[in-house]
């Protein structure tokens, strides 16, 4: 192989990439296998390239206090945080604690719901990406019966 | 074939609020098939995007922990009724569906 001609197929790939060229979003190949596979919050946060988070207030995670059942929890995710761009949802006590990133654009709202697994009692906890700052808040969901095995 | 992606989408001021509830397994890979023993291979959504009158506004990326026949439900600011909402999804196994709503 040429090793020129890799170099500047990738200069190109990279340079189609940054004029918007290429098309935005390639299913499955975008989907961040390290992350979601970590088995505990650091590992995954590492995946996703995330670094410090800052406590909010402005984040508000509705959740039961206690779900009878892990396999059907109820999430409710709103960010009030001007300019939100992302709200990733992670199960803390999970065996992969990341659950789903969720990324917003053009007029989506600081806003998720949607229903979760959880294999014990954690804390659900939300990072908010807005305005390239990264921010948290967490919830304790006592969970009765797990939902993760069978 | 029945739907496998059912969308609501209703006007709620100057923001659509937009409901989705999808026929999936979301098998975790960690489940034991009762009679043999085996596990169970994971077999769950990976990728969610919705695009509004075609143009992006939500990109999910999901594990196997979103509960068995996921329900997703987000906000657009700025739509108006008649508006276009498509959602499509792909599993880990390659399937994937598309579905399209006008917003009410």
């Amino acid at each position: 192989m040429n090793p020129l001609r890799r170099t500047t197929l990738k200069s190109t790939i990279a340079l189609a990439a940054l004029a918007g060229l290429l098309p935005a979003r390639v299913f499955a190949a975008e989907w961040n296998k390290a992350a979601f596979e970590a088995k505990n919050v650091a590992e995954a946060l590492k995946g996703l390239g995330l670094g410090a988070t800052a406590d909010s207030k402005d984040i508000i995670i509705k959740a039961p206090e206690i779900a009878e059942s892990g396999s059907n929890v109820q999430i409710e995710v709103t960010s009030n945080i001007p300019g939100t761009q992302s709200i990733t949802i992670l199960a803390e006590k999970n065996p992969s604690p990341l659950t789903a990133v969720f990324e917003l654009s053009n007029g989506a709202e600081g806003y998720i719901s949607t229903r979760i697994k959880m294999s014990q009692t954690s804390n659900v906890r939300a990072i908010v990406k807005a305005g390239g700052k990264l921010y948290t808040a967490a919830r304790e969901v006592k969970v009765t019966i797990g939902g993760c095995g069978g | 074939m029945a739907e496998l992606t059912k969308i609501r989408a209703k006007m709620d001021g100057n923001t659509a609020d937009i409901k989705v509830l999808i026929t999936h397994i979301m098998e975790t890979g960690q489940r034991k098939d009762a009679k043999t023993g085996q596990i169970i291979p994971a077999h769950f959504i990976q990728n969610v995007t919705a695009a509004l009158n075609g143009k992006t506004v939500l990109s999910a990326e999901w594990s196997v922990a979103i509960a068995k026949n996921p329900f997703l439900g987000f906000k657009a600011k700025g739509a108006k009724t008649g508006d276009k909402i498509v959602i499509s999804w792909e599993d880990n196994k390659g399937n994937k569906d598309t579905a399209e709503e006008t917003i009410k």
